[in-house]
């Protein structure tokens, strides 16, 4: 009798509760493990572009762009250094831009 | 066609008038190995990974920070992206891989009356909001760009649609209390730059969107955690806005009294102020806005490029739509590369922010190449463009999309 009374209380309760109307539970704590992504560049005359660039991201990035022209590539790696301040070595932004036009290089 | 039908019949259907070997709905475990995009200049080739945590098989097109791609045959699934394939981008490569649920705590704080420091468990207890929304990489399609734009050569799986639970923002401002003189909300993750002064990615929203009500804070996606690379344990929402203000792993909200000048919005993520962002290649002097609403996109997700069909019989066509920044109020289907349109049948609505199925047919009547596009139209008005835009960032592409296919 008493476990039917309050069914009938909680029907009003079931038959308002939203579509989604399940209540929030707290999300547990995550951990996990990400890949270190540090493959490194390949081909001869790679050791300007390892040393400097993967600190901040990884090979794939680069060797997934489009064929760009010299002057582009060099935009780009001054924009790293510009705009992202990557910490490239002076003495090493010839030999990355090099690099670049040599494998991902465009007329 | 019904648009009740189950994955498992709509797999089917393609399956028995498909006579090509293709991706499209094949389960999981015939995920191929690698991708190809058609992109011009090549360089199009892309892993499929399986590499990333709480993560299925992704599109590798950056291994740190991560950026990994939805394979498109999973848009034919469905118009809720599974969150285990939904599209994963980092700006910067410090990404917490610990988060503690007890201590993580989102702090308000600037123009309030009050500063607030959230638990978890706080926002839980504000009343919850759910929306079903597109969330879509400014860059979604960059690698299509001709001539081609660095950055990140996304084929079009920069995108998702997922149903979003957690807590409006407004509510969570007003208990702050926005003072006078607000101007906009800037919003930071706990994601950090490599080098200590390189710019700290943080995204605004001037304060009247921040509190219009649909703008949230979701803690769950189709009724999931966030996988911690899209976010956990929050993120913010902007329904019909590019993913860039989606801030992942939300922990500060500042409210400004000036317009925020910091590099992700003065510098980075603008565009062209123009009709579709569009302008020349090498044309200067051009004024720029950050970027912002979406517009509309529509996909043929059952037949690959290159797909042969039947003749003399009638293949069914299927896909997804967006309307962007409101719902969509047609999609038009041309089996003739652009020369006829005729409606298709629109699937369910969902909600105006998200993706849309619909439903076609092809009956090519001879032997032949043929191309399929497919058209939006948004609630609004707008649609679709015949030609693609372009801009040196490689933003806020949505022309109408071709497929060539062969009749046999």
């Amino acid at each position: 009798m008493k476990a039917a009374h309050a069914l009938l209380l909680l029907l009003p309760m079931i038959a308002s509760t939203p579509v989604i109307g399940a209540a929030p539970v707290l999300p547990k704590s995550v951990s996990v493990n990400l890949p270190d992504g540090l493959d490194p560049f390949p081909g001869p005359g790679a050791e300007a572009i390892n040393g400097n660039c993967l600190g901040c991201h990884s090979s794939d990035m680069v060797l997934n762009q489009p064929p760009l022209t010299k002057d582009a590539w060099h935009a780009e790696v001054a924009k790293m250094i510009q705009t992202y301040k990557a910490p490239v070595a002076e003495k090493d932004v010839d030999a990355i831009v090099d690099y670049l036009v040599r494998t991902k290089g465009k007329p | 066609m019904d648009t009740s039908l189950d994955r498992r019949q709509w797999l089917a259907g393609a399956g028995a008038f498909l006579l090509t070997s293709s991706a499209w709905g094949k389960p999981r475990h015939a995920m191929p190995t690698s991708v190809v995009f058609p992109f011009p200049d090549g360089v199009g080739e892309r892993p499929i990974t399986t590499a990333f945590p709480q993560k299925g098989p992704m599109v590798l097109q950056r291994t740190r920070p991560p950026l990994l791609e939805t394979p498109f045959a999973v848009f034919d699934e469905g118009v809720l992206t599974p969150v285990d394939q939904f599209y994963v981008r980092w700006h910067w490569a410090v990404i917490p891989t610990q988060v503690d649920a007890e201590s993580f705590r989102l702090n308000v704080h600037g123009q309030v009356d009050r500063n607030l420091s959230l638990s978890l468990k706080d926002l839980l207890a504000f009343p919850e909001y759910e929306i079903t929304a597109v969330n879509q990489c400014s860059g979604n399609s960059r690698g299509f760009f001709a001539p081609r734009v660095a950055g990140g050569e996304w084929g079009n799986g920069a995108m998702g649609n997922a149903r979003w639970t957690g807590v409006r923002l407004k509510d969570v401002l007003d208990r702050a209390g926005v003072k006078g003189g607000a101007v906009q909300v800037r919003f930071d993750g706990l994601d950090q730059p490599v080098v200590a002064d390189g710019p700290d990615f943080k995204k605004s929203l001037d304060v009247d969107h921040a509190r219009d009500g649909e703008v949230m804070i979701a803690y769950a996606m189709n009724g999931k955690p966030l996988p911690l690379l899209n976010g956990f344990p929050l993120r913010l929402v902007v329904p019909g806005w590019y993913a860039t203000y989606w801030v992942k792993m939300l922990s500060d909200i500042e409210v400004l009294d000036q317009p925020d000048d910091n590099f992700w919005m003065k510098t980075a993520y603008r565009i062209p102020d123009t009709p579709f962002a569009d302008m020349k290649p090498g044309e200067t002097g051009v004024k720029t806005v950050p970027i912002n609403k979406m517009v509309p996109r529509s996909f043929v997700t059952n037949i690959e490029q290159g797909a042969k069909v039947r003749h003399g019989r009638s293949t069914p066509i299927r896909g997804i739509a967006f309307g962007g920044d409101t719902g969509v109020a047609k999609v038009e289907f041309s089996g003739d590369g652009g020369k006829t349109w005729h409606a298709t049948q629109l699937g369910r609505d969902e909600g105006k922010y998200s993706f849309r199925r619909w439903d076609a047919h092809f009956a090519p009547q001879v032997p032949g190449e043929y191309t399929l596009m497919v058209r939006c139209t948004n609630s609004a008005g707008a649609t679709q463009p015949d030609t693609p835009n372009w801009n040196p960032s490689g933003f806020m592409r949505n022309v109408i999309e071709a497929t060539p296919v062969t009749a046999v």
